[in-house]
């Protein structure tokens, strides 16, 4: 089965049986195409004596981590059209992931599949809850600009909510949403971004007078907890808040990484992620690495039909989560749903050489 | 000439022992001579002290210090290292940095520096290990009977602050900084006056040695699986003594190999506490030596407590792809020198064995620039005041040649 007949399948309409055979057979054919393609992938298979198996739950799967460490790519550099480079903090190594044309043209196409059983097939104006500057440097792309750039497809008529210091530009905004009163209107922007430059905002405007209705909107965001855990704003708050403010409701959180753009997992209605038939996830037993059972909590690994480029097709997140069910939330989406619970807490290491993790500033 | 104490910097250091007024005093206490009659029956007493703490038994290796500072024990130390005729006298004052993340290495830092006639001021770790109370507050309790001994023992902790650094280095006739080469670098930036010296404790890795035919020789095998689970799990594999990579001699390996790692799988599984973190870590440490080191293989196994790569060559470079909390090299080994570059390499610390210590003189003959100790399987943590290749007894005391 190759990409494009799968592009063809509606994203969340086969059970578990027949995805099951449609992901076997990519996933396979993909293993073995990056062990062919990619030295150093090979060498990775070869020292765990791999050996041909029957399910894609069997492929091995390559730690995130991994991305920053070495340069992974199953292309000559003559066919790299773009890397990406995961978000991580000032001074920390970041993931390089080599795309060519094939493989970046497959990541929107499937996004645009996932997203539109969301949003509705066409073009509706969209607000990018960002700033313009985010998407300028082209050469490399931040997980952050990449984000910007494959939602971007959706929006017929699009305007940026912030300037250049992510602070809300109340003319502009106000104007778009007197120009398409009524309609429906996309909002995406990252998950922490959008509750402190534009939430936040909103909050205060509210104080001044100012409000915004926003009932017709659709949010899309993602990008993860980790900074709004901080502030100890829980998924449910966030979403009642924000409904509070501004009326929205249709509110979306999804789940995706760098590593496997494209693939993401949207939040449904009834707040469950969801695997779309491009990807899938398996949650795993840190003893043992064995798979969990539905329920049970365990290190995330995610496979994707898409990558071709580089062997990024089946990867182990440094994230904990659950499956919460298969084939049967109650949104009528098949495949598995479930929920991230966050990244991996740090292990303390004793040893005689001191770790400076928070101590020097 | 000392320089003047300032108050405002001493402000920001909080007292386990001793106060700011002990610090005023400490330039003007007088050096003891080595193994002082005084300070081994002030450390027998605080000995008592913790092995009569119930909270000590909870910690193994709370109690492992006090036996270690006993008379009797401290009394055998004195008969190895004082041997000659000449007078030697403490340096003065010591001023340690303990490592943040062991719990005890501080007071065993800070005995080093007693024992050898010296003034200590010591910074213990920042994290609130339950170790660290019982021991400072032994220590206390002790001192209120030698209260003229305050000086000699003063324990703080502070925030990581240049500031107080620079204060204590200044009073310093040595500094001992534990930490690894990061805290190094950081002391540094604090002088210390001309004739003080330094003890550093660097980033180094160690190793193991087993002759197979002796291991399969030995009837309590589940006595070297604790030894060896002392020696890496214990300290998540993530000491300085701690063992990356396991050697092995002799005839049969494949058989010694095999009931080696099965009994520590066993032992492993009953004691340590294994975090998702670490599996994920240790998976990554594994497929970076696959494609880092040519013909290295990963050893089948049924679950990540115990990850073994098995590598072709047992080279230095092997180091920089190093994991922790059970992740080790393995290397069979038919000629002894065919370690040779693991070992010339002064990051290369101790080698535990089991088997001849001769076989390893080859190596040391050769002039090998790494290892400083040479220890049984079991024994890599046991501190001594020979330590990482310095004797602390000549480094913390003056000889006085009289004529």
């Amino acid at each position: 089965m190759t990409f494009d007949e799968i592009l063809g399948i509606k994203p969340y309409e086969m059970d578990k049986d027949r995805k099951c055979k449609i992901l076997n057979e990519r996933l396979l054919y993909l293993t073995d195409y990056h062990k062919m393609q990619c030295p150093e992938y090979s060498r990775m298979l070869d020292a765990f004596s791999y050996k041909r198996i029957e399910s894609y739950e069997d492929i091995p799967f390559l730690p995130v981590r991994l991305f920053k460490e070495m340069d992974l790519k199953s292309v000559p550099d003559n066919d790299v059209v773009k890397t990406m480079t995961s978000s991580g903090t000032t001074g920390q190594a970041v993931s390089k992931i080599y795309l060519d044309r094939v493989t970046s043209a497959n990541q929107q196409k499937a996004m645009v599949k996932i997203v539109s059983d969301f949003t509705g097939s066409g073009r509706i104006p969209m607000i990018i809850i960002d700033c313009p500057s985010v998407v300028k440097a082209r050469a490399v792309f931040s997980a952050r600009g990449a984000g910007i750039l494959g939602f971007s497809v959706f929006g017929s008529k699009k305007i940026y909510a912030l300037d250049d210091n992510m602070k809300l530009d109340v003319e502009v905004f106000k104007e778009f949403l007197n120009a398409y009163k009524g309609e429906k209107i996309l909002l995406f922007g990252f998950t922490f971004i959008v509750w402190q430059h534009f939430y936040k905002e909103l909050i205060r405007l509210k104080e001044e007078g100012i409000s915004f209705d926003l009932a017709n909107g659709i949010l899309i965001h993602g990008g993860g907890w980790k900074k709004l855990i901080s502030e100890a704003i829980s998924k449910e708050e966030f979403d009642t808040r924000l409904e509070g403010v501004c009326g929205l409701k249709s509110i979306h959180d999804y789940y995706g990484m760098v590593e496997q753009t494209g693939c993401i997992y949207m939040e449904c209605e009834f707040g469950h992620l969801h695997a779309s038939i491009f990807s899938d996830v398996i949650t795993r037993r840190h003893k043992d690495f064995s798979p969990c059972d539905i329920g049970e909590t365990g290190i995330i690994q995610v496979v994707s039909t898409i990558p071709e480029s580089y062997p990024g097709h089946s990867l182990l997140t440094e994230d904990e989560g659950v499956i919460l069910g298969e084939d049967d939330c109650p949104c009528g989406r098949k495949g598995k749903y479930f929920k991230v619970n966050g990244r991996l807490k740090d292990a303390e290491l004793r040893g005689c050489s001191d770790t400076y993790a928070d101590e020097y500033k | 000439m000392r320089t003047s104490i300032n108050d405002y910097v001493l402000r920001k250091v909080n007292f386990l022992t001793g106060s700011h007024d002990d610090v005023l005093k400490i330039c003007n206490t007088h050096a003891r001579m080595p193994f002082d009659d005084e300070i081994m029956t002030f450390l027998n007493d605080v000995s008592v002290v913790l092995m009569n703490n119930k909270a000590s038994r909870l910690y193994s290796d709370v109690v492992t210090f006090a036996f270690w500072i006993r008379m009797s024990s401290t009394k055998m130390l004195k008969e190895r290292f004082i041997h000659s005729e000449a007078y030697r006298l403490g340096k003065g004052v010591v001023f340690h940095i303990a490592p943040s993340n062991v719990p005890v290495n501080f007071a065993y830092s800070l005995v080093a520096g007693l024992l050898n006639g010296n003034a200590n001021v010591v910074r213990v770790p920042s994290k609130g290990f339950e170790q660290v109370s019982i021991i400072a507050d032994a220590f206390g309790e002790v001192l209120e009977s030698y209260p003229y001994l305050k000086s000699y023992v003063i324990l703080v902790r502070y925030a990581r602050d240049k500031d107080v650094n620079d204060l204590f280095s200044s009073i310093a006739d040595v500094r001992v900084v534990w930490g690894g080469d990061a805290t190094i670098s950081e002391l540094r930036k604090s002088p210390l006056p001309p004739r003080s010296g330094e003890i550093t404790f660097a980033d180094r890795y160690s190793l193991a040695v087993i002759d197979s035919d002796i291991y399969l020789s030995i009837d309590n095998k589940s006595k070297v699986a604790i030894d060896f689970y002392n020696d890496t799990y214990f300290t998540d594999q993530n000491a300085c003594t701690s063992p990356r990579i396991v050697v092995w001699t002799g005839n049969r390996i494949d058989e010694a190999k095999e009931i080696f790692w099965k009994e520590e799988h066993d032992l492993v599984e009953q004691m340590y506490r294994f975090q998702a973190v670490q599996a994920v870590n240790k998976l990554t440490s594994a497929y970076m030596s696959a494609v880092a080191i040519p013909g290295s293989s990963v050893e089948d196994h049924e679950d990540n407590l115990i990850i073994r790569v098995r590598v072709p060559e047992a080279k230095a470079s092997l180091m920089d792809y190093r994991g922790d909390s059970g992740f080790f090299f393995e290397y069979n080994c038919k000629d002894i020198m065919e370690i040779m570059n693991l070992c010339d390499d002064k990051h290369c610390q101790t080698i535990s064995y089991i088997g001849h210590r001769d076989m390893f003189l080859p190596l040391i003959k050769s002039g090998v620039k790494g290892i400083d100790r040479i220890v049984p399987i079991g024994k890599t943590m046991d501190f001594d005041l020979i330590w990482d290749g310095y004797d602390l007894t000549s480094m913390l005391t003056r000889v006085i040649s009289i004529s």
